[in-house]
């Protein structure tokens, strides 16, 4: 029951979309203007119904419901609760439906909330969205639908892969689906926007809240999923150059240029087309990166389940969408009037800089991702990894982020290096300091080497646009634009030292052994037999101590094996000091008795990840910012109004009196 | 003082996003209709290979020249990296074939004696001896574009079969049918 109602709230969704798409239309055309008072109402509609279909999806997933096909090929009712619901979105058609209904709520919440553009600009940007969430619709009903039923109903389903039953796992998806999703916005903006012709400040006003959404769920999606696969696959390494993970990162690349490219248009009214242009990409690399995920036709360590129809399907999704926005945009990019100009030097130069260091980046990733395809057609099949990916990132990376120091400080218009030399001593001495302290260590390559000293120029460079200033006047964009550059210093710090002074050992013992890696002591305690609710495993407890004085605590890897389906996975147990991380893999038992246990010492490892975090925030701050001026000016208009509204009638009364 | 920047793009420019997005489309149209595997036979089959000699790349076991190669049995020769993930799917069936008795050598691609070290003891070590190709040049001499990639080379040094891609389960019969055909 519950199934068929989600279904059928699927089917009103995708016929409102449809309805929404063609009343736009028709108002944008001249043949029907009474139409387009329908259209916000519609969009608000079609997203409530994509919410109640979702939560019927998880409400038969809750319930573990096995009569729904989806259910009982992906779910288990000895699971927990949690990771059945998480299950919902662990499989293609949940996370499509997840996708669509993100798609549709913020559809309905642009069309109820967005009031600064152009009556015909906001028509074609609902349409737009209507447009392609329209595709999406019909890639559930047709060829992926989540509520099909199974007859005869299975005793039990098929379980869920326990390398995807994990909280960070539960939660990672959805945080990147949001980020795609709030890109979707842009993307309609955009596509808005070149329907009408109308680029220029209040467009990216209008979006900039969406990218900066969008930017800050991608960034903690980013995060998240490194983090996962560093603890989760017991490999030791944060970034594995995976097509999933590249997938993630192109769409994040794409935004952060959009997002400073639609800072410059917002108060500069330049980089016009430009901007329009990265609007479209970001979504694009968001499709793109989907569809390179659950097509299949790229091999991942990931485990995701694939289907070449489907990839046929979304292909050709891709090609209206992206094929159709990117032939809009060739047309009327070139009757889109030239924006405001600017000095090579200046900050809209810096941020320009940035955007194609930016774009270079996203070029080389997009490649290496598909290089293995372009050999495979060639009948080679190939792996790109770190060898091309780190040096050919670092050739762009490196100069954006000296630019990244210097930018924040230019003036709008036109400036010069000389006016900002004197604060950038510092910083300059700093990396100078960084290069030397690496080169007297020695043994570090020249990426690491280049990271540490940059991080630490960076780190100090970040937080010179707050002086001078008087930091409680100081705007929150500000705080946030110096928090997320930081937040990269920070990062950039992390990965540096992991790169350049991990230890690493692999080692035979007994109970009772003891072993030491990097500063760590370690004594293998002993191992023992565990139960979890749907696996077992064992359980090494290791006595760990820092130094020869320091606190003795005791760590826990184990080694599980989860029975449906059955599959082992190794738990890395993680100690986590100011300094950096210890981390402990149990391997397997050797005939002797001895246990085989892989210790890595990776010092200022977690600054990776709390850089990014660090960046994300930075965004929130931004995006409050934005939206506490944004309710200002509102509140101020409505004011204004009333105020206009009480004189009239005030008047009206004195005329009303006088006769 | 230095003149406005041109904010204006030129006609191509703007075509140039599409061009790129059409050229994607193709490729992985192509990638989608083709076969899921198909056999090219390299140039180089019959050729003698081309002489070299790589240094150690761990310091437990020599490196490889070509002399150690055309020692009058045949030999597979393995290129691969310890960043390179098909590695890692075709370890235990090169593991297997150690296991019956092929000798195996190993050319390691751009690779750190820590990487490849990490990557062996996880994955297993089938090789008698690894040579160290740090620029790829050996590779490429060989004709190999990628990794993993993998040459049955009979006693004389000549190339008799190239496999390329990672060697799956349903391949090893196959490599030793191959062996056996340069054995004689």
């Amino acid at each position: 029951m519950i199934a068929e109602l989600g279904l059928a709230a699927l089917w009103m969704a995708a016929a409102l979309a449809g309805l929404q798409l063609l009343a736009g239309i028709l108002a944008l055309t001249g043949r029907g203007a009474s139409l387009g008072g329908i259209v916000r109402p519609v969009a608000a509609v079609q997203g409530v119904l994509a919410l109640i279909a979702f939560l019927c999806l998880i409400a038969v997933f809750a319930t573990t419901d096995l009569s729904v096909k989806l259910v009982a090929m992906n779910s288990h009712s000895l699971k927990p609760l949690i990771f059945k619901v998480a299950g919902t979105w662990g499989n293609h058609e949940g996370s499509m439906l997840l996708w669509v209904m993100v798609m549709s709520l913020a559809g309905g919440f642009v069309a109820l909330v967005e009031r600064r553009l152009p009556e015909p600009t906001m028509l074609a940007t609902l349409a737009g969205q209507a447009f392609v969430s329209l595709g999406f619709y019909a890639f559930l009903l047709i060829a992926s639908n989540p509520f099909d039923r199974l007859s005869p109903v299975p005793e039990e389903g098929n379980g869920l892969n326990p390398l995807l039953q994990d909280l960070g796992l539960a939660f990672h998806p959805p945080t990147l689906y949001l980020g795609y999703v709030g890109l979707s916005v842009a993307f309609s903006f955009a596509i808005g926007a070149l329907v009408t012709r109308q680029v220029g400040p209040a467009f990216a006003r209008a979006m900039r809240p969406w990218v900066l959404g969008a930017w800050i769920f991608l960034t903690l999606g980013i995060t998240a999923g490194s983090y996962w696969a560093y603890y989760e696959l017991g490999w030791g390494g944060w970034w594995f150059w995976d097509p999933v993970e590249n997938a993630s990162l192109m769409p994040w690349l794409a935004a952060t240029a959009l997002l400073h490219s639609v800072s410059v248009l917002a108060s500069r009214d330049a980089l016009r087309a430009w901007t329009v242009m990265l609007g479209v990409v970001a979504f694009s690399m968001s499709m793109i990166g989907t569809f390179l995920v659950r097509s299949g036709i790229l091999t991942s360590v990931h485990a995701f389940a694939v289907d070449p129809q489907r990839g046929s399907f979304i292909l050709a999704l891709l090609a209206i969408n992206i094929g159709g926005a990117l032939t809009l945009f060739a047309l009327r990019a070139g009757t889109v009037t030239e924006g405001e100009r600017f000095a090579l030097v200046s900050r809209e130069g810096a941020l320009v800089f940035n955007n194609v260091m930016l774009s270079a980046i996203l070029g080389i990733v997009l490649f290496g991702t598909l290089y293995p395809l372009v050999a495979e057609t060639m009948g080679a099949k190939v792996s790109v990894g770190p060898p091309y990916f780190n040096p050919m990132g670092a050739l762009f990376a490196v100069p954006m982020l000296v630019i990244l120091a210097v930018g924040p400080m230019l003036r709008w218009r036109r400036d010069s290096f000389a006016r900002v030399g004197r604060s950038l001593v510092i910083p300059a001495m700093l990396v100078a300091a960084g290069i030397i302290a690496m080169v007297v260590v020695g043994g570090v390559g020249l990426l690491p080497t280049l990271g540490f000293a940059l991080a630490l120029g960076l780190g100090w460079a970040s937080v010179l646009p707050l002086k001078g200033r008087n930091l409680r006047r100081t705007p929150l964009p500000i705080w946030g634009m110096v928090l997320a550059h930081f937040g990269i210093a920070v990062s950039l710090f992390g990965m540096s030292c992991e790169s350049a002074f991990s230890v690493e050992k692999l080692v035979a013992v007994k109970a009772g052994d003891a072993t030491a890696v990097g500063p760590w002591q370690i004594k293998l305690d002993a191992v023992e037999p565990m139960a979890g609710p749907n696996w077992t495993a064992l359980e090494a407890r290791l006595l760990v101590r820092y130094g020869d004085y320091g606190k003795v605590t005791q760590l826990d890897p184990q080694s599980r094996s989860f029975w449906a389906p059955p599959q082992q996975t190794s738990e890395s147990a993680l100690l986590t000091r100011w300094n950096g991380q210890l981390y402990a893999v149990l391997g397997g038992e050797a005939d002797d008795g001895r246990w085989q246990l892989r210790l890595w010492w990776k010092p200022f490892v977690p600054l990776i990840w709390l850089g990014g975090v660090l960046i994300a925030l930075g965004g929130l701050l931004a995006l409050l910012g934005r939206v506490a001026s944004d309710l200002r000016r509102i509140f101020a208009r409505e004011k204004i109004a009333y105020r206009r509204g009480r004189m009239a009638d005030l008047q009206r009364a004195q005329e009303g009196e006088e006769p | 003082m230095s003149p406005p920047v041109r904010t204006k793009a030129p006609a191509w420019a703007i075509w140039l996003p599409l061009g790129l997005f059409l050229a994607f489309a193709a490729l992985v149209t192509i990638g989608l209709l083709r076969p899921a595997d198909r056999t090219v036979a390299s140039t180089l089959i019959g050729k003698p290979m081309p002489a070299f000699a790589l240094p150690p790349a761990l310091p437990d076991r020599p490196g490889l020249g070509s002399a150690d190669i055309a020692t009058g049995k045949p030999h597979l020769v393995n290129i691969f990296a310890s960043w390179c993930i098909p590695c890692r799917v075709e370890a235990p069936q090169l593991r297997a074939l150690a296991g019956a008795g092929v000798p195996i050598v190993g050319i390691s691609v751009r690779d750190s004696t820590e990487a490849l070290t990490g990557f062996l003891k996880e994955n297993g070590d089938p090789y008698q001896r690894i040579g160290a190709d740090d620029d790829g040049k050996v590779q490429l001499a060989l004709g190999s574009s990628g990794v993993p990639e993998t040459y049955v080379i009979d006693g004389r040094g000549v190339i008799r079969y190239q496999h390329i891609g990672e060697i799956r389960p349903e391949h090893v019969a196959m490599i030793l049918a191959k062996l056996q055909e340069a054995s004689q």
